[in-house]
Formats: structure tokens, C-alpha cells, sequence
């Protein structure tokens, strides 16, 4: 999943909820079998995972795709 | 599948078997493979491809007689391939290639008597089995009979040449050793094997009479083998003389080994092939003439004559359908792939997708000479993954939602005619169609309800067509059971199908029920003449699903109301049985869009005509490419928008959904006048989606629905929201089942949404405690 774990660019997001802005941390993730840590922006006060869309539609669909057909 | 069925499969397959010149040629020499060297003028190359086969190139290259050329596939459009010229030119310019490497001995030793072609063949073999060989002759040089041949073609110095090879290679000649009785009766005591070359007119005198089998060369003399026929004979033939000589090599090493004489060798000598080579599109072309016939041709002439060679081969399912042109094999190929993938135990299954991807419209079958079905393989393949709990879950995913949206209370729908407690008749329109033409739909069932007595029912559903496509049988049983439990109460009737997959899917599942088409009912009952619309005014081309390949009785019907329409017809070269698919069936949309674009991109090509379909699905996919495309219901009734219908553009996902669901209110409303379903709170949620968004989210499958909830998420029950301190948007996500969708949104001053972007993904997060 090394692929998944580039370091995550600066977002000009932030969690609507606390108002906090986000920050890189780890998170764990999971699709058919596997669970995994990747690196990806939370908001540091509530962990709110933020997935951008290349990633989404990017490298995370590459994996997807990977463990479907494992 | 298990090793016998894939054997079976790759053996129906054709491709890979021999073309006619190598199937005739009594040694099997690589005709095609060689004149393809020649075509790319790499002589070396193409005389490699000779020595592999050919015992002697430099010799039999010259003189082949070659009963390749009677059966070559070229006869039928101009003249056969002259390999027999090529041959000689190849070996005229090249010389023999490396010493072949010596082999592992035999601790036996054989005889070879006489040194005609048949005895060097024999010698030659027997030397590469890693015998130890003598060669007796009685002359003084070696070849025999083939020193009678004119030499201007054959010079002396060539057999000297090509016979010193088996020197090098370890065979000991014995010239003027001479060939009696007696010596013979030494020589059989003394070798393991012999070898009695009769290669010429008068035969070497043994003493005793000599009657081989024609088949293994052996005789009634327990290790002697003889071969061969005389130059002066009428049917000589040098690739004969080689050919025996190598059946005769053959028969001794199995002899030698102690194993049976003739198991296996049926494919030894001419045979008839089985592979196909279509000359369709192919040009007559005579074969080229040699400037100087005595010499044969130059370089460039014989590149000029082998440019004219087929290259047999078959490939006829690849040459019409872009998915198996798409993975760049042959069904053969394929079976074996998918025998692969279900055998992986650990690691990728890199067949998934090519599985997954066949539209099953089983054009390849009906084209393949050996009826071949991609569609039976790869259905077969998917049952297997369902049971193995081995399926992509993404492949069908969406799909099989779908159909579970048409068979939930949003549109499902089962009623008698009002009026009536029973049903003769059951219109069942399907979910494509009342998700394109809903009116029409309302507008057909209107017109049969007034055309048919004893009461016409209705129901609203999917088929189960998407589950039994993605090779879930026990799913589609369940659908199918649920239909055939409502039908039954309904008492029976007879099934009216608009869609030729409902038609499939009931006609096969339930074979108690009478099915029959809206073609075929409308061609009867007439068709309706009031408010019907103007026939177009220029021919138009008619789609004929995948689904009505092997149903010539509804294409029929169908043609049969065009001509009642007085709609002239300009047919397809690819309709009726050999019709094909528009890129949604057998789910291949859903597995693969990249390639459902080509198989769709292929179907538009096929005429400037407009195009007039008779199911939902290619009306729309069709509409979808930019194809002007008009549905056959189109011209019975009325479309109650303006706009041209062959305009008009493909609805897409979401509001196909919003189609039916509105259909079924129609429904109720106007027909049984009941109070329709209750909203609810998330379909109440207003969105702007301005167009180009709307096709990333089509693309993106994602629907109008998933949107509204990931909003409903945000705002009912306070889910998570990201706020953009640039733009001033809004990104919230929300995870109803297995996919997370992100929505990218700015909220409007009259409670709307107008939606910016939306994507998604499979993989979840899993929350921190």
C-alpha cells in the first residue's frame, strides 16, 4: 500500500464542524480483507478524515482494484 | 471447469491449428511461418524456419515437389503460393546455419542401407535421436537416386555439401561396401535397427521378400524398417522419399524404446485441417512470374510472391467483436487465462476483468465456424466466482442496485386491469424502457388494455436480468420466484414482453408461461391510428438487440410494424442473427467502459443512417454516443415533448430512476387512482447539478439519490462537513452501504443545493477510537 502513503499536499479545507484546520496523521483504512495505515489530513481536533478527490478516484481506486482481484 | 472441459474448449477453438500448407505438407514443414520470413526478406530467418522441419534444406529446398501448393487457400483468389520457388530461392542464397548440437547417446546401434533421399533422412533422424548410426552404400558417393535429377537444379557439389553434415554429426559411411544377402544378413545380426532404403528402380537384393506397413515401415522381420520410392516411378516425390524415411526413423526409435508403433501418430503425413481462413474482402492476385523461369526467382521477385501469402488464420470472432480484439487473444487463449484464474490460490486474478467484461451477446458463436461461445465460458466463469465468494464486488455493483431500486416499492407495481379479478394478458414493459419512454409505456398499456379482452395486467420490475449477467443464479432464482409467485396469483396469463432480455430471462426461467413479445401482440391487435406521428422520410437502419439473436419471430414482427408505419428500412450488415451488442449487455458497461465505449463506438459506425432501436437499452446507450437514434415506439405514439426523438438525448442513471418511480405514480394515479408512495426526506432535497457535473457524476455512477443523502447526512443528522476557506464550499461525505460519496456543494438562499463535483470510493475509514 506504499502508494497510498505519499505525504499529503496542503488543503485549503478545514472541518466545518470544530473549525479547525487539518493536518497530516495516521489513519487506518480498509477494503475487502485488508486493513491498513496510510498518511492523510484530519482535522486535528476532532480526526475528521479528509480524502481529496485524485486520491479517491486515483491511487485509492488503483488499490481498490488490486484487492478485488486478489 | 476442470482439465478435460478446458482440453475440449481449447480443441473447439480453431485458431491455433495448422494452416493447409503445413497440414499437407508430409513433413509439416512451417510454410506460412517461412514465407512470412521471406515477405520481410530475412532469408536467414526463413531458411532457419526450413531446417527445422526439413532434413536437408539445401537439398529437398531445391527439389520439393510440394503438395503444399495444391491445397494452399490462395488457389481460390488468384494462384497458390509458389513455396517450392521460394525454397529453392532461400536455399540457392543462404547457407546451412549452425552444427546442430550433439545429443545425448543412445547405447544403440542402428543401419542405414542405401543413401537415396529416404535412407539420408533416416540416418539424419536417427543420428538426432543419439544412435549410433552406419550408413552402408555400395556405390562410391553418396545420395542415390538424387543424382539422377538434372543437375542444373540439383548440382552434385550440393548433395556432397548437405551429406558431409551427416559426417560431422557422427554418422560412419561405408561406400562400396557392397549390399548382398549375405552382407545384409550380417548387418541385421550385428545392428540393433535397420533401416532399407528403396529409393531406387532396382532394389537392394536381400534374399527375402520385403512387405512393409505402409503406416510404421516396419516389415514381418523384427527390426528391419524400409522406405522410399524410385525417381523413375510416377508418383515420386523427394518430401515423400523424406517423409518415409523419417516415419521409418520414428517406428525404429519406438522400436528401439520399446513402445507402441502407432500410438499417436495420426497426424503424421498430409491431413485435412480444420482451420478457417476467410477470403472475404481478399483480392484475386496471380502468383509472379520469374523473369528467368530457368533460374527461378531473384530476391526480389520471391518477396514480391510470398507479399501475396494469406497468412492463414482464422480469427473470425476476433475480426468482429472489440472486446476479444481488446485483449489481444483468441478464445483458445482466453479458456486457458480463465482456467488459470479460477486455479489461483493465492495472488492476482488477472482475468477478472476480461471475464466480466463480455457483453454475452454470443455473436462469436454464430460466426465461429466450431460455434465457440465466449458467452457460455464466461458466464460460466462468473457462476464459479459467485460460488467461490471470488467476484470484484465493484463489477456488478451498481448494476444489481438498479435492479433492486426497480423491484423495491419505488417501482415495482403488480395490478389487474381495473375492472377485473383476473388477468388473460400481463404487460410487463421491463425497467429500460420505462426508464426512457415512460409515456410510451403508459401509452402501450393504455392501447392493450383496450385491444385485448379477459383483462390486461400490469407489472412493474426488473427482470433479474442484471443478477443471472453478473452469474448470480441463486439472486436471479430469488427474482424470478417472486415473479413467477405474483404471475401465479394473477392466474397464469400470458407474459407481454417490450424488452427481448425480459423475453430471455421469463421464456428460459419459467418455460410454463407463454411469452411473447409487444412486436408480435401490436403486429396482431393492429396498430393504433389515431395522433400517430409522421414516418421519417429517409430509410432508416434497424438495431436489432443481442437479445433477439436466436428470436427471428420477434425481428420479424418488429420489421413487419415498420412496414405497417410505411418506415423504410435500410438494414445493417450486422442485424438479425449476426446483430451486436451496444455495450450494456451481459453488464459490460458496468465491468469495463472503456471498452463498452468501443463495442458502442463500432455499433454507431455501422451506418450514416439514422438509427431506430426496439429495446431501451441501445436506444439510449446509442443516444448516449451521439448517434441520432429513435425508438420504435416513437412512431406509434406520440412523444409528448417536441423535440425530434432521435434527438433526443440518453437520460442516464439517475433520472431513468426518477422515470420509473414517476411511472409508477402515473399509474396509480390515472389508472388505479390510488394515493402514491410518501417521499421520503432525502428525495425532497432540491439539487442544481449543472450539466457538465452531471456527466462526471453519470460516469462516475453516481446518482442523483446518492447525492441527496450524503445532504440529508450532513444536515439531519449532523454529518461530517469540510468548509473550503478559499471558495466558501462545502465537501460532506456519507457512507450509506459499501461506497463513500463526497459531495462538493454550495447551499442556495431557497433551501437548494447547487452541486459542484461528487466522487467516491470502496475503501472505508475505519474511525479512530
Amino acid at each position: 500500500m506504499r502508494k497510498m502513503t505519499d505525504p499529503p499536499e496542503k488543503v485549503d479545507w478545514k472541518c466545518a464542524r470544530c473549525g479547525e484546520t487539518l493536518e497530516p496523521g495516521k489513519v487506518t483504512v480498509a477494503y475487502m480483507k485488508s486493513r491498513f495505515t496510510v498518511d492523510l489530513m484530519k482535522c486535528s481536533e476532532c480526526g475528521l478524515v479528509f480524502i481529496p478527490e485524485d486520491l479517491a478516484t486515483g491511487k485509492m481506486a488503483e488499490v481498490e482494484k488490486i484487492l478485488e482481484d486478489k | 471447469m476442470d482439465q478435460q472441459e478446458l482440453r475440449k474448449l481449447e480443441h473447439q477453438c480453431i485458431q491455433e491449428e495448422p494452416p493447409w500448407c503445413t497440414a499437407t505438407c508430409p513433413i509439416h514443414v512451417d510454410a506460412r511461418g517461412f514465407v512470412k520470413q521471406v515477405r520481410k526478406g530475412d532469408w536467414t530467418g526463413a531458411r532457419k524456419i526450413l531446417a527445422k522441419t526439413m532434413p536437408f534444406p539445401g537439398i529437398l529446398g531445391r527439389i520439393c515437389d510440394h503438395p503444399c501448393q495444391d491445397r494452399c487457400i490462395r488457389n481460390r483468389a488468384g494462384d497458390a503460393i509458389a513455396v517450392g520457388a521460394l525454397e529453392r530461392t532461400c536455399v540457392e542464397s543462404t547457407h546451412p546455419g549452425k552444427k546442430v548440437p550433439p545429443l545425448p547417446k543412445q547405447d544403440k546401434s542402428v543401419a542405414v542401407l542405401g543413401s537415396g533421399f529416404s535412407s539420408l533422412t533416416a540416418a539424419w533422424d536417427l543420428i538426432r535421436k543419439g544412435y549410433t548410426v552406419t550408413l552402408f552404400e555400395s556405390e562410391n558417393r553418396l545420395g542415390g537416386s538424387l543424382r539422377y535429377i538434372d543437375p542444373g537444379l540439383l548440382p552434385g557439389e550440393v548433395i556432397d555439401q548437405e551429406t558431409d553434415i551427416l559426417t560431422d554429426a557422427g554418422v560412419t559411411i561405408e561406400t562400396e561396401h557392397p549390399l548382398n544377402p549375405d552382407t545384409i544378413r550380417g548387418i541385421l545380426e550385428n545392428f540393433d535397427a535397420v533401416y532399407l532404403g528403396l529409393d531406387t528402380e532396382k532394389p537392394i537384393d536381400t534374399g527375402f521378400a520385403v512387405a512393409p506397413d505402409p503406416f510404421t515401415g516396419s516389415t514381418e522381420l523384427t527390426g528391419l524398417f524400409t522406405g522410399g520410392s524410385a525417381p523413375e516411378k510416377a508418383d515420386f516425390s523427394p518430401v515423400n522419399m523424406a517423409a518415409q524415411g523419417r516415419w521409418a526413423a520414428t517406428s525404429m526409435d519406438r522400436y528401439l524404446q520399446n513402445v507402441s508403433l502407432s500410438a499417436g501418430r495420426e497426424k503424421e503425413g498430409s491431413y485435412d485441417t480444420r482451420l478457417f481462413t476467410s477470403l472475404e474482402g481478399v483480392e484475386s492476385r496471380p502468383a509472379v512470374d520469374p523473369a528467368d523461369p530457368k533460374k527461378g526467382y531473384t530476391g526480389e521477385e520471391a518477396v514480391q510472391e510470398a507479399g501475396r501469402c494469406l497468412q492463414c488464420e482464422c480469427l473470425e470472432c476476433v475480426k468482429i467483436c472489440p472486446y476479444l480484439a481488446h485483449y489481444r487473444g483468441y478464445p483458445r487463449k482466453y479458456a486457458r487465462e480463465i482456467y488459470n484464474n479460477a486455479s489461483i490460490v493465492m495472488g492476482e486474478r488477472k482475468a477478472n476483468t476480461m471475464i466480466n467484461t463480455c457483453s454475452l451477446c454470443r455473436l462469436c458463436e454464430t460466426i465461429c465456424p466450431e460455434d465457440f461461445s465466449m458467452a457460455g465460458l464466461c458466464h460460466e466463469a462468473r457462476t464459479d466466482m459467485i460460488q467461490k465468494d471470488r467476484m470484484p464486488p465493484s463489477a456488478h455493483e451498481f448494476a444489481l442496485q438498479d435492479m433492486d431500486f426497480s423491484n423495491s416499492d419505488k417501482f415495482a407495481l403488480a395490478r389487474h386491469q381495473p375492472g377485473f379479478d383476473t388477468s388473460t394478458h400481463l404487460f410487463y414493459p421491463g425497467c429500460h424502457l420505462s426508464g426512457t419512454a415512460p409515456e410510451h409505456v403508459f401509452s402501450a398499456y393504455s392501447y392493450l388494455s383496450d385491444q385485448l379482452s379477459g383483462g390486461v395486467g400490469l407489472m412493474l420490475g426488473c427482470c433479474g436480468a442484471p443478477a443471472w449477467w453478473s452469474g448470480r443464479e441463486a439472486r436471479f432464482q430469488e427474482i424470478l420466484g417472486e415473479f413467477k409467485t405474483r404471475w401465479t396469483e394473477m392466474g397464469t396469463p400470458r407474459i407481454i414482453t417490450a424488452c427481448t432480455s425480459c423475453h430471455q430471462m421469463f421464456s428460459e426461467g419459467l418455460p410454463e408461461a407463454e411469452v411473447i413479445s409487444l412486436w408480435e401482440v401490436l403486429e396482431k391487435a393492429g396498430l393504433p391510428e389515431k395522433n400517430r406521428p409522421e414516418p421519417p422520410k429517409t430509410p432508416v437502419a434497424v438495431i436489432d438487440p443481442c437479445t433477439v439473436r436466436h428470436k427471428p419471430k420477434i425481428r420479424t414482427s418488429a420489421r413487419r410494424l415498420l412496414e405497417a408505419l410505411n418506415i423504410k428500412v435500410d438494414e445493417l450488415k450486422f442485424s438479425g442473427e449476426l446483430t451486436e451488442c451496444c455495450g450494456f449487455g451481459g453488464l459490460m458497461g458496468n465491468a469495463n467502459p472503456p471498452v463498452a465505449r468501443k463495442v458502442l463506438e463500432r455499433r454507431v459506425q455501422q451506418s450514416p443512417r439514422d438509427y431506430l432501436a426496439y429495446c431501451g437499452m441501445c436506444r439510449d446507450r446509442l443516444a448516449h454516443a451521439g448517434k441520432r437514434t429513435v425508438h420504435l415506439l416513437d412512431f406509434i405514439w406520440k412523444p409528448e415533448t417536441a423535440i425530434d426523438p432521435a434527438e433526443r438525448e440518453d437520460p442516464g442513471f439517475s433520472y431513468r430512476h426518477e422515470n420509473r418511480a414517476r411511472l409508477k405514480n402515473r399509474f396509480l394515479r390515472e389508472v388505479w387512482k390510488e394515493r402514491t408512495r410518501e417521499m421520503e426526506a432525502y428525495e425532497k432535497i432540491a439539487l442544481d447539478i449543472p450539466k457538465a457535473v452531471r456527466e462526471r457524476l453519470e460516469s462516475r455512477r453516481i446518482l442523483t439519490e446518492d447525492v441527496q443523502k450524503v445532504l440529508h447526512h450532513v444536515h439531519e443528522a449532523k454529518g461530517p462537513v469540510f468548509e473550503n476557506s478559499e471558495t466558501g464550499r462545502y465537501l460532506a461525505y456519507y457512507r450509506p452501504v459499501k461506497v463513500t460519496f463526497w459531495v462538493e456543494y454550495t447551499p442556495q438562499h431557497d433551501g437548494s443545493f447547487l452541486i459542484h463535483n461528487a466522487y467516491s470510493h470502496r475503501m472505508e475509514i475505519i474511525e479512530e477510537p
